[in-house]
């Protein structure tokens, strides 16, 4: 999305920054996103739902430690249900008045709770590979939610005589094909609050949008006051240009 | 050239007691108002300013997001992300910072291009124009060390690809480079110090610039038609007709940077550089950021070892150029002797790395085989040497090119190979992004090739040889200027 809303920058400078993607992935077919585009805004329900996979599906191997409950504001919760999302969490907090910890119900300021204890804990319990923490993961990959969707819905049989490891599984997009993930989504995975029918191709594209909405909470923001500053700067420069050529006039 | 001394007071009674005291309304008016400019300078000419404005853009934001990051190694990169969240407007600041350095770049590289068309560099600006090379040396030291604090993959990797870089020299190498790390590996004592002299040079930048545009303010500007303003009737005042001519071309080039940090503000920059840094995890493609993709191209261009074997071919090839110079320069006994001592020093130096190398290197099973194949520069070293050496030749550019024509507007071949030299630069800056197999690195290597002929022989050649139209004999004269009138 970031390359497509470009046309202000030129051209021959994204062809130097153009990054070589790397060896043996297929390029993601591109998609149409709701929050892409000079005008583009999260689609808050579709954010609703995407929290849903993850939180239901994803959070039991993928953390998204940059992210507190009160962030969730973001989606169009209000501070009562942030409230009650993060006390169905229990956090380890302390040390208390006697030096001991303790358990006690989330609250709005904890971040995400994590699904393992550290790394190592991540490592043992998933066949030795690292599910990676996915607050950044839209920026952190190429092509971005292209490439997102495309994995989590690129699962396929292996191509005939391939074989991969035992507990690895064969996708189009993933660099390298096999990779550790299994298969996330299956139909019916969740069942929507708003009752949209929860296919996978469905469930995939709303955990994209709040997983891009994770990774630049402040994007609404940031283009609302873009459209402002570009007016006045129109305007700045219609201005300095009449100046100029009532100044040079007498030259010319 | 000679200004106007400003010798009439002013109206406002403060102004005057404080100008009594410290003539800095003296000074303004003299450098900032009355200055005279050459009257056809174009908008090439105010990039030199923007340059400044993003120098300034740095350094407030840059001041300001120092405010809330935490130059440490398990910290950094989650206060770059605190700032991206939670500080307010702080990744407005963050966002200005990163697109500003490529657009503080786009403006100096913008602004060295016109120098060399113009010929800016030469007499009587030449010191102008080597401060000018220091200061963009400066910029490349300081963005390098601001790209390593996020802490991110690309940034500890590509302090590691670079820093290493030092190692190749010989002797010293390894040395220099734990004293660069300030330990055994890339760790926190690098990302401190990374963190203070990224908040020191900008500042030294800032004094370097001003030493620009003193020296810049004692020759004047150059212009298109290269000829040195003669009369009044050459030039205008700076102010108001380039106030408002900088300003206007100032207010667009905000605005194309602003349209990227509000609505591309990743456009620029590598996926990696979203990941938490990890030395266990080596990236599939360690890029630099694309202002430094030409240099770094010409680094991977030198892929084999100058060896033993090499050498001696080299040193026959030497010994068979003295008898061609004596016939060569028959006529003249002076240049012969030149030649002579020439040949003779190249042929004594390589001897001399021949026989360090050899006698620095402990061969396990001497042989006449195995010392032939001993490496005298290894090929990464050439590499190293090559990229600073592409940006030192700037320094002495204005003795290379001794061609008596400033622009290249009546430098007909000039003009051409200045066009080569453009197309071999933007080549280099797209296969410095390419993985280092297959058609980019040949493409790579004949740039480099160009680049450096470009500088070591057809300037020296077309200084003397080339043809160069007629040049106008004032501004005022200039047909093509006259008629446009800017």
């Amino acid at each position: 999305m970031y390359k497509k809303s470009l046309p202000l920058v030129l051209a021959a400078l994204v062809a130097f920054s153009a990054p070589a993607p790397a060896a043996e992935s297929v390029a993601p077919p591109k998609q149409h996103w709701h929050h892409q585009g000079v005008f583009g805004t999260y689609d808050k329900a579709s954010l609703q739902r995407g929290f849903q996979v993850y939180k239901q599906v994803c959070s039991a191997c993928h953390g998204m430690k940059l992210l507190s409950y009160r962030n969730l504001a973001g989606l169009g919760y209000n501070e009562d249900e942030i409230k009650a999302i993060a006390a169905e969490y229990t956090v380890v907090d302390g040390p208390n008045d006697d030096g001991d910890m303790f358990e006690r119900a989330a609250r709005p300021a904890d971040r995400f709770k994590a699904p393992f204890a550290n790394d190592k804990a991540a490592r043992a319990a998933n066949g030795g590979a690292l599910p990676p923490d996915l607050s950044l993961v839209v920026k952190a990959r190429h092509n971005h939610e292209d490439y997102i969707f495309a994995l989590l819905t690129g699962y396929q049989n292996p191509p005939a005589g391939e074989e991969g490891l035992p507990g690895m599984s064969w996708n189009k997009y993933f660099a390298g094909h096999w990779i550790s993930m299994a298969p996330p989504l299956v139909e019916g995975a969740v069942s929507y609050a708003d009752g949209t029918d929860a296919s996978v191709e469905q469930m995939a594209k709303d955990v994209t949008q709040f997983l891009a909405w994770a990774g630049e909470p402040h994007m609404e923001e940031r283009k609302k006051m873009g459209i402002k500053v570009m007016l006045f700067m129109f305007v700045f420069a219609g201005i300095m240009l009449a100046a100029k050529r009532k100044v040079w006039a007498a030259v010319h | 050239m000679s200004r106007p001394a400003q010798t009439e007071k002013f109206q406002n009674p403060v102004v005057q007691w404080i100008d009594e005291r410290l003539p800095i309304f003296t000074m303004l008016i003299k450098e900032y108002g009355v200055f005279p400019m050459p009257k056809n300078a174009n908008y090439l000419w105010s990039f030199g300013g923007m340059a400044l404005t993003m120098l300034i853009i740095m350094i407030v934001s840059g001041v300001v997001l120092a405010m809330s990051y935490t130059p440490h190694v398990d910290m950094a990169f989650n206060s770059v992300e605190r700032i991206m969240r939670d500080v307010n407007y702080g990744w407005l600041l963050r966002y200005i910072h990163m697109n500003g350095a490529s657009f503080f770049f786009i403006a100096v590289y913008i602004h060295i291009m016109r120098g060399l068309y113009f010929g800016s560099y030469k007499k009587p600006r030449e010191i102008l124009w080597i401060v000018g090379v220091v200061i963009f040396l400066l910029m490349m030291a300081t963005a390098f060390m601001g790209y390593a604090l996020p802490w991110s993959q690309m940034s500890g990797w590509g302090v590691t690809v670079i820093t290493s870089l030092f190692a190749k020299f010989p002797l010293i190498g390894d040395g220099l480079v734990t004293w660069l790390w300030g330990g055994f590996s890339v760790d926190n004592p690098t990302l401190n110090r990374f963190f203070a002299l990224h908040f020191l040079l900008p500042f030294v930048i800032l004094g370097v610039v001003f030493i620009h545009v003193w020296a810049l303010h004692i020759t004047g500007s150059n212009n298109p038609a290269g000829v040195e303003p003669k009369s009044e009737k050459d030039t205008l005042p700076f102010h108001p007709y380039f106030t408002s001519k900088d300003g206007f071309a100032l207010v667009v080039f905000l605005t194309v940077f602003l349209g990227t940090v509000f609505f591309a503000p990743l456009a620029l920059t590598e996926f990696d550089h979203f990941k938490a840094y990890d030395s266990m995890v080596t990236p599939p493609h360690i890029v630099p950021e694309w202002y430094f993709l030409p240099f770094y191209a010409i680094l991977k261009s030198f892929v084999y070892d100058f060896t033993v074997v090499l050498a001696l071919l080299a040193m026959g090839g030497l010994l068979l150029a003295f008898p061609a110079a004596y016939v060569f320069f028959k006529g003249d006994k002076k240049k012969r002797d030149m030649a002579f001592m020439g040949l003779g020093a190249l042929l004594g130096g390589l001897v001399l790395i021949t026989l360090l190398a050899i006698a620095t290197t402990h061969l396990e099973q001497p042989s006449a085989a195995a010392y032939l194949k001993v490496v005298i520069i290894p090929a990464a070293l050439q590499g190293v040497l090559a990229m600073f050496g592409s940006i030192l030749l700037l320094v002495v550019l204005p003795w290379i090119d001794c061609s008596p024509v400033k622009s290249a507007r009546y430098r007909p071949i000039y003009k051409k190979c200045l066009l080569v030299l453009l197309i071999s630069f933007i080549t280099l800056g797209y296969t410095g992004a390419q993985l280092p197999e297959g058609w980019p690195v040949i493409a790579g290597q004949v740039a480099t090739l160009y680049y450096f002929a470009h500088f070591l022989v057809i300037l020296p050649y077309l200084a003397r040889k080339e043809k160069t139209l007629p040049v106008p004999n004032s501004i005022s004269e200039d047909p093509c200027c006259a008629s446009k009138g800017n």
